[in-house]
């Protein structure tokens, strides 16, 4: 009579269903049915999406992108390890590059704008962590992300790295600047 | 075969005494891998608060690595072969099928697990349990992994061959029970998730030794996943089939429906294991229609799955309460019940802080676009010590207080102190996955040694209330471990020195199950007469609510983020 015994009604799949565990599978369906409606409903209507975009690339490459883009968009430089800053232009496109232990370059965007942000990491996986909007996106080594991202807000950000890349991983803190 | 069998004389269960022996080494085995993973637990909270942050970069992540691997792998595999060995051969009451294979599976696991350990403190492992590429561990920290893999597929293939001796023996008639059926779903699931874990691992060894070149850190974490998070499916089979076994022994209930029960089991098989795609949504690899079509078609009718269990495992206990006659209100089966047993506080704690919290909190992480604000932060671990802890480890803890007189033959010691020990440990469980997630969702990183980023070349300053979580969370892990400690000392106490009990009278020939069918024949038409579980109703309606307004609470914060396209 009980669950660690073999059912005792021998045809136990000819026992019907109690209204109200009909009622409570249905419930929970529904419910299940609705959560998926959202995420397509807000690939439709929402504002925050993940972007589809990826390349493949390699460390060379990344890094020899992300270079000429820095050359060519520095303003200036900050902190003592000359840490360049660079404004891309409005509605254009930016490279941010993870490595052992740092976010490179800093960036300097306008709030309202909306930039392409080639994301990518050249060593471990490492974790975007946009501080305090709380926004995080996995970056991987050999994969090229091509996020648009639509600042808000003026203000300095924070980028924390969040997934674990070695022992200075607590060091890996970059900035971005929305003017 | 010669072996012989022996009838407890209080629960009336039949042992074989290889599978007696066999349970009894995996359990002790787990116990012995939840001291090592209650040390480092005590160490890593004592690191994360920040008031404290006892031990220096290193360590901490070496002794979190360790804390992963010992806890979710080692301490929780060893149980669960205790506890197939326990659906398979005692509750079917057969004999095992080839003993000596699961010993060879239990001395694999054994050998594997010390040598990943090994690994690890040798301080060249420190990658945590995931062991994302392209950061390297030791060979043997891999080959260990593979080893435990190894040891519990030999351990489901006892499983499995113990149903065929069962059915073959005839120790029962008609279907398997509910319990068995559940850890039969586990066992399946387990065989999926061994064999993407060979996938993934043997290869990455393979790079370790530097036979091969290269394996693509995306392909890893999409496969890596099909292991870890498939392992979860395993345990949470697992963990409701106690709840299930808990409600059978405690309260002789019975299964609403068996046919929704079964079913429900069988969503598990079919969707749970393709849920591993919540684990990547904001990767860059996948397409988000792979991402919301694994979320939500397959994941959903797995949610679906633990919702359905979430109703039929307490309305089970209603029923049983309301016709031996707690029928006043819609909650006095509930107040009646023997809160005093520790057996049924754990497993009713498990239940309600799975369902609300772990059940809630993986769904709304599982979202494919709100998974951004949380992905990697604390909310994370605070989300799986839901699952995992509240869940599944208060569960094993709750039976083992079933398992040491019945299996053990040792009465518990203290019983006063077992008695508040699931509160103790459940409770501040619960509190401490709560200001987990209240500091994940503030932003705080998981896996992370100092939250005041010593040594950047900036500052960031997390808002006071990211503080103010982080020293709770430090408050009530360690009261966690304290809960978790006890529970070991009353339970090795217990075997060392608590009362010994009488085994029961030994015999050559296993006892079958009686045919209930004929009886419940007599006794019934047929149709069933269904008890009305009102109370029941109550809780999951309340469920329901709070997940609703949660889920929404979320996109609300989403909305306000920066747009991203
Ligand atoms: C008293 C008990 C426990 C406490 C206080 C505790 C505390 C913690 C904390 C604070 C973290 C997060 C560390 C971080 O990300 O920086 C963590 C991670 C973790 N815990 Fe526990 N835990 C306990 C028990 C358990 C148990 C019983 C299990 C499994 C059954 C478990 C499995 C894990 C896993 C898998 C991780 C993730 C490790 C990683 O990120 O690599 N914990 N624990
Ligand atoms: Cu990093
Ligand atoms: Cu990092």
């Amino acid at each position: 009579m009980s669950a660690i015994l073999p059912p005792s009604e021998r045809l136990w799949w000819k026992t019907p269903i109690s209204s109200q565990e009909w009622a409570w599978i249905g419930i929970a369906f529904v419910w299940a049915m609705i959560m998926f409606v959202m995420m397509v409903y807000w690939h439709i209507n929402g504002k925050q999406n993940l972007s589809n975009e990826v390349y493949k690339t390699t460390t060379e490459m990344f890094t020899a992108k992300t270079e000429a883009f820095v050359k060519e968009n520095t303003i200036r430089t900050e902190t003592e390890q000359n840490i360049p800053v660079v404004k891309p232009n409005a509605n254009g496109e930016a490279f941010l590059l993870a490595r052992l232990w740092a976010w490179y370059p800093i960036l300097e965007l306008e709030a309202g704008k909306t930039y392409k942000i080639h994301l990518s990491a050249v060593d471990y996986n490492h974790g975007f962590s946009l501080q305090p909007t709380n926004i995080n996106i996995q970056v991987i080594p050999g994969y090229e992300h091509v996020v648009k991202m639509t600042p808000t807000k003026a203000g300095t950000y924070a980028i924390v790295c969040n997934e674990y890349c070695g022992i200075g991983h607590h060091t890996m803190l970059g900035r971005i600047y929305v003017k | 075969m010669a072996t012989t069998y022996r009838t407890c004389p209080r629960t009336g269960l039949q042992f074989d005494l290889d599978a007696d022996k066999l349970m009894r080494w995996n359990a002790v085995a787990g116990v012995l891998w939840l001291l090592v993973g209650g040390i480092t637990a005590l160490l890593v909270i004592l690191t994360r608060w920040p008031a404290i942050k006892l031990l220096p970069a290193d360590q901490f992540y070496l002794i979190l690595t360790a804390h992963g691997i010992d806890m979710l792998i080692l301490w929780i595999l060893f149980f669960e072969m205790a506890v197939l060995y326990f659906a398979s051969s005692t509750l079917l009451r057969c004999r095992i099928a080839t003993p000596k294979v699961a010993w060879l599976g239990f001395w694999l696991m054994v050998v594997g697990g010390i040598m990943t350990n090994v690994a690890i403190f040798q301080g060249s492992s420190s990658v945590m349990f995931t062991s994302y590429v392209p950061m390297q561990a030791a060979p043997h920290f891999y080959l260990g992994i593979i080893l435990v893999a190894v040891g519990a597929l030999l351990g489901t293939g006892v499983f499995f061959g113990t149903l065929v001796v069962a059915k073959k023996d005839k120790t029962y008639t008609g279907s398997l029970p509910l319990v068995t059926f559940g850890a039969m779903t586990a066992a399946i699931i387990a065989v999926f998730t061994i064999a993407s874990g060979a996938a993934i691992l043997i290869p990455t060894f393979a790079w370790s030794m530097g036979w091969i070149k290269e394996i693509d850190a995306q392909l890893y974490r999409m496969v890596w996943w099909a292991l870890g998070h498939s392992s979860q499916q395993v345990n949470v089979a697992a963990h409701v089939s106690i709840w299930y076994l808990v409600a059978a022994v405690a309260f002789g209930a019975k299964p609403l429906s068996e046919k929704v029960s079964r079913f429900a089991f069988l969503l598990y098989i079919l969707f749970l294991q393709l849920a591993s795609a919540h684990h990547l949504l904001s990767d860059p690899g996948m397409s988000a229609e792979w991402k919301v079509l694994n979320t939500s078609y397959f994941m959903y009718f797995a949610v679906l799955a633990s919702m359905i269990h979430g109703f039929t495992v307490p309305g089970a206990i209603e029923a049983a309460q309301r016709k031996k006659g707690f029928n006043n209100g819609l909650f006095e089966w509930l107040r009646k019940a023997p809160w005093g047993n520790p057996v049924f506080s754990g497993m009713f704690i498990s239940l309600v802080g799975f369902g609300f919290i772990g059940g809630i909190s993986g769904v709304v992480l599982g979202t494919e676009q709100i998974n951004m604000l949380m992905h990697n932060t604390f909310y994370v671990p605070g989300h799986f010590h839901a699952t995992v802890v509240v869940g599944t480890t208060l569960a094993f803890m709750s039976i083992t207080y079933l398992l040491v007189p019945t299996l053990f033959k040792r009465e518990m010691i203290f019983p006063k102190l077992c008695q508040i020990q699931p509160y103790l440990y459940g409770l501040s469980m619960i509190v401490l996955s709560l200001v987990m997630m209240g500091a994940g969702t503030l932003g705080v990183s998981r896996r992370h040694w100092d939250m005041a980023f010593s040594g950047a070349p900036f500052q960031y300053e997390w808002p006071g209330a990211a503080y103010l979580m982080m020293g709770l969370t430090g408050i009530f892990g360690v009261i966690a471990v304290v809960g978790g400690a006890l529970w070991i000392l009353l339970v090795v106490g217990s075997l060392l020195f608590g009362k010994k009990l009488d085994g029961g009278a030994t015999h050559d020939k296993p006892v079958p199950i009686p045919d209930q069918s004929a009886a419940a024949a007599a006794s019934h038409t047929g149709s069933e007469e269904h008890v009305k579980v009102p109370g029941t109703v109550v809780l999951a309606i309340t469920l329901l609510t709070c997940f609703v307004l949660y889920y929404f609470v979320n996109w609300k914060y989403l909305s306000e983020v920066w747009g991203l396209s």
